[in-house]
C-alpha cells in the first residue's frame, strides 16, 4: 500500500527533475541577450497599458463555487458507486434524493441566471 | 509474440539482483525500480509527443489537401525532433513584469500533472507501474492539477491576454470536470472497482466493453474530456486568433515547450483513459497487448484531430452553458439509468 503511493511520489519528483534538467540543458545552448524592449509585456506591439492584475468578472468565482459543490458531490458518489451492486434498491433511492437536492440547487442557479455568461 | 511485459519484469529482476548483490535493502531496490520506471515513462511521453506533433501536422495537412511536413526524414518523421532541438536553442525571454517564482514553476506543475497520470495507466499486460486501488479517482484528481498550472501561468505573466486565457481555461476545465467525473461513475457502478487493471480485466471479451453498456456515459465522457484537454471545438483558452495563445503568450523556449508537451500528453491521456474505461484496454486478439492499447488510444487521438478540422470553435458563453445546462444533466441521467439498469436487468 505504502509503496504504491511511493510510486506517485517518485513520479512527481522525477517529473520535476526532468523539467529542471531540460531547462538547465537549454540554458547551456541558448543565447541570452535581454533588452528592455524584448522584456516588456506583449500587448500587440503597443506600450502596455496599466497592470494586468486588476479586478475581473466575479462570474469566475461563481463557476468555481459551483465546481466545488458538484465535485465534492462526485467524491461522495464514488464510494457509493463501488458498493452500489451490493447495497440494493435502498442505496439507489437514497442517492436519488441526494442528487435531486443538488439538481434543485442547479435549477435554482439556472433560474437566477448564474449559468449565463455575458 | 512481442510482449513487453516480460522485458519490463526482466529489467526489474535485473535491478533487484544487481542491487541485491551489492548489499542494498529491499526499500532501495524498490526505489531504484520506481526511478527506472518513472524515467522510462517520461521518455515515452517525450517520444510520444514528438510523434503526436508529427501526426497532428500530417493529419491536419491531409484534411486540407496538403502534404504536410515531408522533407526532414521519411515523410517528415524527424521534423519534430528538429523542432525540439531548435526549441532547446531558443532564447528564454522572461518579461520584467512577471511574478518570477510563479512564472517559473507554472510549466513544471503543468508537465508533472500531465505525466503523473501514467503511474497507474495499464499500457499492456504487465505494463503498469503500480495498480493503485483508487486508480481512476487518482487520475481525475491529478489531471485537475493542470488547472493550477494554467492559472499560475496566466496570472504570473502579468499580461492581459494571458490572464484572460488562464481564467477562461480554469473556468472551462473545472466546469467540464464535473460531467466527466459523473460520467466515469457509470463505469465504476458496473465494475465495482476503481483499479484500472481490474477494469481492464473485466472487459476481456469484445461484447464486454463498457461502451456497449454505457453509450451515453461515453459520449458525455468524450465531449467533456475534449474540453478538459482544451482541444477544438473547446480551445478557447488558447484561441490563437483572439487571445494570442492565451496563457502561454509570455512563454518562450523550453518553458513553452513544456506546456506544449503537457498538452499533447494530456490529449493522449484522455484517449488512453477512454480506451481503458470503455474500449477494453489492452484486450484484443493476435497482436500483443501493448499494440492493442496503442492502436485504440491512437484511434482516439485521431478522432480528436478529426474534431479539430470539423467543428468551429464555440463562443465562451455557449461553452459554459453547454457544460452546466446540457452535459451535467445528461451525466446525471446516465447515472440514474445505470442505477436502474443494474437493478432491473
Amino acid at each position: 500500500m505504502v509503496s504504491d503511493f511511493a510510486a506517485v511520489a517518485v513520479f512527481l519528483i522525477v517529473g520535476v527533475g526532468f523539467v529542471l534538467f531540460t531547462l538547465l540543458l537549454s540554458k547551456i545552448f541558448r543565447p541570452s541577450d535581454p533588452n528592455p524592449i524584448k522584456q516588456s509585456t506583449y500587448e500587440c506591439g503597443e506600450e502596455p497599458f496599466g497592470p494586468s492584475w486588476i479586478q475581473f468578472n466575479v462570474r469566475f468565482y461563481i463557476f468555481a463555487l459551483m465546481f466545488v459543490i458538484f465535485d465534492v458531490e462526485a467524491i461522495f458518489l464514488f464510494p457509493w458507486a463501488i458498493a452500489y451492486q451490493s447495497l440494493g434498491l435502498f442505496a439507489f433511492v437514497e442517492m436519488l434524493i441526494f442528487i435531486s437536492i443538488l439538481l434543485f440547487g442547479l435549477a435554482y442557479a439556472w433560474k437566477k441566471g448564474l449559468l449565463k455568461w455575458y | 509474440m512481442l510482449e513487453l511485459g516480460g522485458i519490463v519484469e526482466a529489467v526489474g529482476e535485473m535491478i533487484s539482483s544487481v542491487m541485491g548483490s551489492l548489499g542494498f535493502g529491499s526499500g532501495m531496490i524498490t526505489l531504484m525500480q520506481l526511478l527506472t520506471a518513472a524515467l522510462a515513462v517520461i521518455s515515452f511521453a517525450a517520444v510520444l509527443t514528438l510523434f503526436l506533433v508529427w501526426m497532428e501536422r500530417k493529419v491536419s495537412a491531409r484534411f486540407q489537401m496538403r502534404v504536410g511536413p515531408y522533407r526532414v526524414g521519411w515523410q517528415g518523421t524527424i521534423q519534430t525532433v528538429a523542432d525540439a532541438v531548435k526549441l532547446l536553442q531558443k532564447e528564454d525571454i522572461t518579461p520584467v513584469n512577471v511574478d518570477r517564482a510563479i512564472y517559473f514553476w507554472a510549466p513544471v506543475v503543468t508537465f508533472v500533472a500531465a505525466v503523473a497520470v501514467y503511474v497507474t495507466m495499464p499500457f499492456g499486460e504487465g505494463l503498469i507501474v503500480r495498480d493503485l486501488n483508487i486508480g481512476i479517482l487518482y487520475i481525475i484528481a491529478i489531471t485537475t492539477f493542470t488547472v493550477i498550472g494554467l492559472l499560475m501561468a496566466g496570472w504570473s505573466s502579468n499580461n492581459k491576454y494571458s490572464l484572460l486565457g488562464g481564467f477562461r481555461s480554469a473556468a472551462q476545465v473545472v466546469s467540464y470536470e464535473v460531467p466527466l467525473a459523473i460520467a466515469i461513475l457509470g463505469v465504476v457502478m458496473l465494475t465495482e472497482t476503481l483499479s484500472m487493471l481490474e477494469i481492464v480485466h473485466q472487459q476481456s471479451k469484445f461484447y464486454q466493453w463498457h461502451v456497449w453498456r454505457q453509450p451515453l456515459g461515453f459520449i458525455v465522457f468524450w465531449i467533456a474530456g475534449t474540453a478538459e484537454v482544451n482541444r477544438t471545438p473547446f480551445d478557447l483558452p488558447e484561441a490563437d486568433s483572439e487571445l494570442v495563445a492565451g496563457f502561454v503568450t509570455e512563454y518562450s523556449g523550453m518553458k513553452f515547450a513544456m506546456f506544449f508537451l503537457a498538452e499533447f500528453v494530456n490529449m493522449f491521456t484522455l484517449s488512453a483513459v477512454a480506451t481503458t474505461l470503455y474500449f477494453g484496454g489492452w484486450n484484443g486478439p493476435l497482436l500483443p497487448s501493448w499494440a492493442w492499447f496503442m492502436i485504440k488510444a491512437m484511434a482516439g487521438v485521431f478522432v480528436l484531430m478529426w474534431f479539430r478540422w470539423t467543428y468551429p470553435r464555440l463562443r465562451v458563453d455557449q461553452l459554459m452553458g453547454f457544460a452546466w445546462k446540457f452535459l451535467l444533466p445528461l451525466a446525471f441521467l446516465n447515472l440514474i439509468l445505470t442505477g436502474l439498469g443494474i437493478h432491473f436487468f
